[in-house]
C-alpha cells in the first residue's frame, strides 16, 4: 500500500498556468501585427502595420524591436517572445524580417509567410538585394499587399501574386510609354 | 542606381534616393530633405510630377521624417484615371494617413469611385486601402457595400480575395458594423471555389466569423473537412502553385485546420474525419526527414505543429495525442534550433491533458538537457515551462533540483519567473517538510535578489501554519545563520542584531518586532534586548515607524507585567487565507488576459486543508478525528463540530457539518454530495439539464462541459480521497456584457461577479465532498442576462463515484487474497460488451489510469488483462475496489469484472467503466 502524504494541503490551488487558458476561448483574432524589414545597421526599409498605433508608439516598438533582435546571435531561434507577441524573425544576407504575430499564433507559418515573401522579391527583381528595396520600396509594398492583406495571406501561389503585379506594370508602361522621353531631357 | 529598374523608373526619385544614401551625416540628410521639401512645395504640379513628388515625401517620411503636407496630393491622385497614379495615392494614403485624419471623407469619396467602376483592378486598389486603413469611417461607409461584392457571382477571383479580407479587417475594427446577413451562408460555400486563393482568404474571413457566432457557420466544418481531406490526399502536382516545397497548400490547410478548432470535438460517436485528417498530417512528416535536408523538411512540420494544435483542442483521441507527443519527442532533438523551439511549446499544452502527460514525462531527461545546453535563452525558458507543466510527484524531486541547479547560471531576464515556479512547485509537491524548507532556503541562497515579497510571505505562512516546520525552520535558518549553538537564545539575538545595521527600514522594523517577543520567550535576554531598543540610534531614528515601533517596545518591556505581556505578544495565529499569492505573481506576470479575474481569497479554510495521514483502505473506521485534522492545528476547533457521521438521508439544514462550513442550506434528496460555498442561499429547483455527455469526463477531469454561442463553460477539477474541488469557467464569448450572471447548483448556490465582460472568463471554485457513495450527477444551473433576454443553463456536473478513487498499489499475493475475500455474490458485478473504440493497449492502460485506480501488472497471469485497484473514498466509509478487464481483440469485446465491497458500488462503477472502451 503507497501511503500517499502531502505535505501541505494545498488542494490543487496550484495548476499548470497553460491550461488556464480553455481551448476554444483561446482561438481569438489571431492575425499579424505589423511587418519590418531592416538592415544590420538598424535602418528600416519597409514596414507595414495592422493594427491601428500613432506613429509616436511605431517608432518606439520598431526602435526597441530593432535592437533587441540585433542583440541576438545568429544560431539563435527565430522566435522570441516580446512584450504580449510573438515575434518571428529571419535574416536573409543584410536584412531582417520581422513579423510580429499574437500569442496562438503559429510561429512556423508565419516563418514561412516571410521566406514567401523573399521568394516573390527575389522572383520580381531578379535575385533581390537590399537596394531594390530601397529604389523601388513602393513595389516593394505593392507585391506585400497582393500577397498580405490586414495581415491574412490574400494569395500564396507565387505565379498568381507576381502576374497581378507584373499587369500593373504593364499598365504602368503603357501609360507612361510617351512620358520617358521628356524626362530624358531632365524633367526631373 | 538599383540593380533592376522596373516599370517607369522615376528618374528624379532614384537621384533624390542616391542622394540621401551618399548623405555623409544625419545633418546632411536632414539638409537634402529640406531642400526637396521646399522644391516640392514651390511646384505647381501635372498628374506626373505630383506622382513622383508624392512617392518622394513617402520615401522621406519613411526615413522617419515628419511630412506636413503632400496629403491633399495624394488624394488628388486618387481621381486620377491612371493607374499608377491611383496606385501610389492609395500607397501614399495606406503608410501615412490615420483613421482620424480630416481628408479622410475625400478618401472615401475616391474609394467609393474605384469600387463601383467595375474595373477589377481599380476595385482591388480600393479594397486594399480599406484593408489597410481599417478605420471606423471607412466601416461605416463600405460595410455594407463590400459583402455584396464579395458573394456577387460575376466578381473576378482576385476581388473577391481583397474583398473576402477586406471584410475581415472591417469586422475586426468595427464589429457592430459588418451586418450578418443572407450573405454568410454564401460565403461559406466559398470554401468550395475553385480558386484555392479564394479558399485560403474566405477561410480567415469564415473563422473569425464563426468564432463570433458559430451557430451560423456550422455547415463550415463538413466543408472544411472535405476541402481538408482533399488537400492531404491530392498529389502536390494538382495543386500547382499551391504545393510550396512539397507540401500542399500549407497555409490553406493550416487555416482550415484553425477553423476546426472554432468548434468544440465531436460526438463521442460520431465518426472523427477532423482527427482522421489532422492524424494523417504528424504521420505524412515523420516519413521524410532523412531523405530531404534542409528547409523542405522544416516546412513539413509546420503542418504538423497545427494539425497538433488541433489534436489538443480535440483532447478525445488519446492514441492521437500519444502519437503527436512522440513525434515532438523526436522534434526535441532536432538539431534545427526552431523546431526544439516548437516542440517544448506544444509539449506543455500536451502535458495538461491527462491522456499525454505520462507520455510527455518520458521525454524530462531530454528537457534537462534542452535547459543545460540551449544557447538561447527563449528555448530555455520554453524547458523551464516545460519542466514545470509536466512536474508532478513523481518527478518533482528531480525537476526542482534541475531547476535549482540551472538557477545559479541563469539569464536574469528569467530568473524571477523560475524563483516563483521553484517555490511553487516545492510548495505543491513538497512530501516532507524538511525537503521544503531545505528547497526554499537553496533558492534564497541562490537568487536572492530575485525571491520576491511574495514568496517570502508565502514561505511564513506555511511554517507558522505548520507546527512541525517550525523548529526544524527555524533550527535551518538558523544554521543558515552559521552560529555556534552555546547559548541559543542570548546567541540568536546577538546573531540577528549582529545583522541588524545591514538591513533595510522594513527588516530591521521586522527585526524590533522580533526582539520584543524575544522578550516574552525568554526573560533572561530583557536587559540586552532594551539596550537596544533605548540606543540613540533607534529612538532617534529617522524613520518614523522605526522610531516609534522601539519607543512603544521599549514602554512594553518596563511597565506591563508578564501576564500582559504574554497576552500582547502571544503567538501569531495561523493565516486564515490560503490563497497563494506566489501563485497570483506568477499569473499576473502572465498577463491580465490570460488569468481568469478570480477572487480566489474566497476559499475558506476547510476546504483546501486535507488530510494527510489516512490511506488503510480496509480500515472502514473512519477516525473521527478526520476532519480535526483538517484544521490548522493550533487554532480551537469550532464548538458546534461534532464527528457524527453523515448520510444523504438525515442530513438537516442546520446540521454540524454545514456549520463548520459557514453555509446554511439544504441539499437535494437523493444528493449525497456535499458542496461548499461561501453563501446562505439555497436555490429554486432547475430545469432538468440537456445532456452534454459527462461521460465523456469519467476518465478526465479537465475540458469543456458545455458551449453555445453566447457562453463557454470549462471545467478543471481536482480530488483527493473524499474531497473534489471544481474550478468552472465561464467565458463569455460575445463582446458585450452579461448582466445579472448567477449560478446555482441543485444543492446549494454562491454568488459570483454578476456582470461578465465581453471576452472575458469568469472563475469560480466549488469544493466538494463525497458523503456515500451516490449515483446522480449534480446539475449546475446558470443564469445571465444578455442583451435583454435572460439566458437559462443548466449543465450536468462531471462529478462522478469514480473521482474520488485512491488508487492502490498492491502484490498479486494481496490482490488475489483480497479477491476472494469479496466473494460474495452481491460483491461483484460483470458484464460482457462490444467496444467502441479501437482496442489500444496504451489508451486502455490509460483510461484506467484517468479512472482513478491503479493499475497493477503482473497479477493477472494473462498478460493481456488489465487488473487496478483503488479505494473509493466518501466521508464516512472506504470501498475497497478491485477490477479485471479482459479484453477480446477477435470478437472485439470486453468482459469487466468489478469486485467492491459494496454491492451499489459495483454496480455504478461498472456502468461508468464499461461506457469507455
Amino acid at each position: 500500500m503507497q501511503r500517499q502524504t502531502y505535505l501541505f494541503p494545498l488542494f490543487g490551488y496550484v495548476f499548470r498556468l497553460n491550461i488556464l487558458k480553455l481551448p476554444g476561448v483561446q482561438v481569438t483574432n489571431s492575425k499579424m501585427q505589423f511587418m519590418l524589414l531592416f538592415s544590420r545597421q538598424g535602418k528600416l526599409r519597409l514596414q507595414k502595420w495592422y493594427v491601428p498605433l500613432s506613429d509616436k508608439e511605431r517608432k518606439k516598438i520598431s526602435r526597441d524591436l530593432v535592437q533587441t533582435i540585433l542583440a541576438r546571435k545568429p544560431k539563435m531561434c527565430s522566435f522570441l517572445e516580446w512584450r504580449d507577441l510573438k515575434i518571428v524573425y529571419k535574416r536573409y544576407a543584410s536584412l531582417y524580417f520581422c513579423c510580429a504575430v499574437e500569442d496562438q499564433d503559429n510561429e512556423l507559418i508565419t516563418l514561412e509567410i516571410i521566406h514567401r515573401y523573399v521568394e516573390l522579391l527575389d522572383k520580381y527583381f531578379c535575385s533581390v538585394c537590399e537596394l531594390d528595396i530601397i529604389f523601388n520600396f513602393e513595389k516593394a509594398y505593392f507585391i506585400l499587399d497582393e500577397f498580405l492583406l490586414g495581415g491574412e495571406a490574400q494569395e500564396t501561389s507565387k505565379k498568381n501574386v507576381l502576374k497581378a503585379i507584373e499587369q500593373a506594370d504593364l499598365l504602368q508602361e503603357e501609360a507612361e510609354a510617351p512620358r520617358s522621353v521628356l524626362e530624358e531631357i531632365g524633367l526631373t | 542606381m538599383p540593380a533592376v529598374s522596373k516599370g517607369d523608373g522615376m528618374r528624379g526619385l532614384a537621384v533624390f534616393i542616391s542622394d540621401i544614401r551618399n548623405c555623409k551625416s544625419k545633418e546632411a540628410e536632414v539638409k537634402r530633405i529640406n531642400k526637396e521639401l521646399a522644391n516640392i512645395r514651390d511646384k505647381a504640379l501635372d498628374g506626373y510630377s505630383k506622382k513622383k513628388y508624392v512617392c518622394k515625401l513617402l520615401f522621406i517620411f519613411l526615413l522617419g521624417h515628419d511630412i506636413d503636407f503632400g496629403h491633399m496630393e495624394a488624394v488628388n491622385l486618387l481621381s486620377s484615371n491612371k493607374y499608377t497614379e491611383k496606385q501610389i495615392g492609395y500607397l501614399f494614403i495606406s503608410v501615412l494617413v490615420n483613421s482620424n485624419s480630416d481628408l479622410i471623407s475625400l478618401i472615401n469619396n475616391g474609394i467609393k469611385n474605384d469600387l463601383a467602376s467595375r474595373n477589377p483592378t481599380f476595385m482591388n486598389l480600393a479594397l486594399h486601402c480599406i484593408a489597410n486603413v481599417g478605420s471606423r469611417e471607412m466601416a461605416e461607409a463600405f460595410a455594407s457595400q463590400i459583402p455584396s461584392i464579395l458573394v456577387a457571382g460575376d466578381t473576378m477571383d482576385s476581388v473577391k480575395q481583397s474583398a473576402a479580407l477586406c471584410l475581415l479587417r472591417l469586422n475586426r475594427t468595427s464589429p457592430d458594423l459588418v451586418p450578418m446577413g443572407e450573405w454568410t451562408a454564401r460565403v461559406v460555400h466559398l470554401l468550395n471555389d475553385q480558386h484555392l486563393g479564394v479558399v485560403t482568404a474566405a477561410t480567415s474571413l469564415i473563422t473569425t466569423l464563426a468564432q463570433k457566432s458559430p451557430e451560423d457557420f456550422r455547415t463550415s466544418i463538413s466543408l472544411a473537412v472535405a476541402r481538408l481531406s482533399r488537400i492531404v490526399t491530392s498529389a502536390s502536382i494538382d495543386l500547382q502553385d499551391y504545393t510550396y516545397y512539397f507540401v500542399a497548400a500549407p497555409w490553406l490547410s493550416v487555416k482550415l485546420l484553425r477553423l476546426l478548432q472554432c468548434y468544440p470535438p465531436p460526438g463521442r460517436s460520431a465518426a472523427q474525419p477532423p482527427d482522421r485528417v489532422s492524424g494523417d498530417h504528424p504521420q505524412q512528416s515523420p516519413g521524410a526527414p532523412q531523405v530531404q535536408e534542409g528547409p523542405a523538411l522544416q516546412r513539413k512540420e509546420r503542418c504538423s505543429v497545427e494539425a497538433i494544435a488541433l489534436i489538443i483542442h480535440h483532447d478525445s483521441e488519446p492514441t492521437l495525442l500519444v502519437r503527436a507527443c512522440n513525434q515532438l519527442g523526436q522534434f526535441l532533438q532536432h538539431r534545427e534550433t526552431n523546431l526544439r523551439y516548437l516542440a517544448l511549446e506544444s509539449m506543455c499544452t500536451l502535458a495538461s491533458s491527462e491522456f499525454s502527460h505520462e507520455a510527455v514525462k518520458t521525454h524530462i531527461d531530454t528537457v534537462i538537457n534542452a535547459l543545460k545546453t540551449e544557447r538561447d535563452v527563449s528555448v530555455r525558458q520554453r524547458a523551464v515551462d516545460l519542466l514545470y507543466a509536466m512536474c508532478d510527484r513523481s518527478n518533482s524531486k528531480q525537476i526542482v533540483a534541475e531547476m535549482l541547479s540551472y538557477l545559479e547560471n541563469a539569464d536574469y531576464s528569467i530568473r524571477e519567473e523560475i524563483v516563483l515556479k521553484v517555490a511553487i512547485l516545492a510548495e505543491k509537491y513538497a512530501v516532507d517538510y524538511t525537503w521544503y524548507v531545505d528547497t526554499i532556503l537553496n533558492l534564497i541562497r541562490i537568487a536572492g535578489d530575485h525571491v520576491s515579497e511574495e514568496v517570502w510571505y508565502r514561505v511564513i505562512q506555511i511554517v507558522i501554519n505548520q507546527d512541525d516546520v517550525q523548529g526544524y525552520a527555524a533550527k535551518t535558518v538558523f544554521e543558515a545563520l552559521q552560529a555556534p549553538a552555546c547559548h541559543e537564545n542570548l546567541l540568536k539575538f546577538n546573531l540577528l542584531h549582529s545583522k541588524f545595521h545591514l538591513c533595510s527600514v522594513p527588516t530591521r522594523a521586522l527585526l524590533l518586532s522580533a526582539y520584543i517577543k524575544f522578550i516574552n520567550l525568554f526573560p533572561e535576554v530583557k536587559p540586552t534586548i532594551q539596550d537596544v531598543l533605548r540606543s540613540d540610534s533607534q529612538l532617534r531614528n529617522a524613520d518614523v515607524e522605526l522610531q516609534q515601533r522601539a519607543i512603544e517596545y521599549l514602554r512594553l518591556s518596563c511597565i506591563a507585567s508578564t501576564d500582559i505581556l504574554a497576552t500582547v505578544l502571544e503567538e501569531m495565529p495561523p493565516f486564515p487565507e490560503r490563497e497563494s499569492s506566489i501563485l497570483a505573481k506568477l499569473k499576473k506576470k502572465k498577463g491580465p488576459g490570460k488569468v481568469p479575474d478570480m477572487d480566489e481569497a474566497r476559499w475558506n479554510v476547510n476546504g483546501n486543508t486535507e488530510h494527510s495521514e489516512n490511506t488503510e483502505p480496509t480500515n472502514k473506521s473512519s477516525p473521527p478525528s478526520l476532519v480535526a485534522d483538517l484544521l490548522p492545528t493550533n487554532r480551537p476547533r469550532p464548538a458546534s463540530y461534532s464527528p457524527t457521521i453523515l448520510s444523504a438521508g438525515n442530513m438537516a439544514p442546520s446540521h454540524p457539518f454545514t456549520d463548520l462550513l459557514s453555509m446554511n442550506s439544504s441539499p437535494a434528496a437523493g444528493a449525497s454530495l456535499l458542496v461548499d460555498v461561501l453563501s446562505d442561499l439555497s436555490s429554486p429547483a432547475p430545469a432538468p439539464p440537456p445532456d452534454p455527455d459527462p461521460l465523456m469526463f469519467v476518465c478526465k477531469n479537465n475540458g469543456v462541459i458545455f458551449e453555445n454561442q453566447l457562453l463557454q463553460i470549462g471545467l478543471k477539477s481536482e480530488y483527493r480521497q473524499n474531497l473534489g474541488r471544481i474550478y468552472v469557467f465561464y467565458g463569455n464569448k460575445t463582446s458585450s456584457q452579461f448582466l445579472s450572471f448567477s449560478s446555482s447548483l441543485n444543492v446549494h448556490t454562491m454568488p459570483v461577479d454578476p456582470t461578465v465582460e465581453g471576452g472575458a472568463q469568469l472563475q469560480q471554485i466549488l469544493n466538494i465532498e463525497c458523503l456515500s457513495d451516490f449515483s446522480d450527477t449534480p446539475v449546475l444551473n446558470v443564469q445571465f442576462r444578455y442583451g435583454g433576454t435572460l439566458q437559462n443553463i443548466a449543465v450536468k456536473l462531471p462529478v462522478m463515484l469514480n473521482k474520488f478513487f485512491q488508487p492502490t498499489e498492491m502484490t498479486s499475493e494481496d490482490f488475489f487474497q483480497r479477491w476472494k475475500q469479496l466473494g460474495v455474490p452481491q460483491q461483484e458485478v460483470q458484464t460482457i460488451f462490444k467496444a467502441q473504440h479501437p482496442m489500444d493497449t496504451d489508451v486502455t492502460n490509460a483510461k484506467i489510469l484517468g479512472f482513478g485506480v491503479a493499475l497493477l501488472s503482473g497479477v493477472d497471469p494473462n498478460p493481456a488483462n488489465f487488473v487496478g485497484a483503488g479505494v473509493i473514498h466518501t466521508k464516512n466509509t472506504q470501498v475497497g475496489c478491485l477490477l479485471r478487464l479482459e479484453p477480446n481483440p477477435q470478437a472485439e469485446m470486453y468482459r469487466l469484472t468489478l469486485r467492491t465491497s459494496r454491492e451499489s458500488v459495483s454496480q455504478r462503477l461498472c456502468d461508468l467503466l464499461s461506457e469507455q472502451f
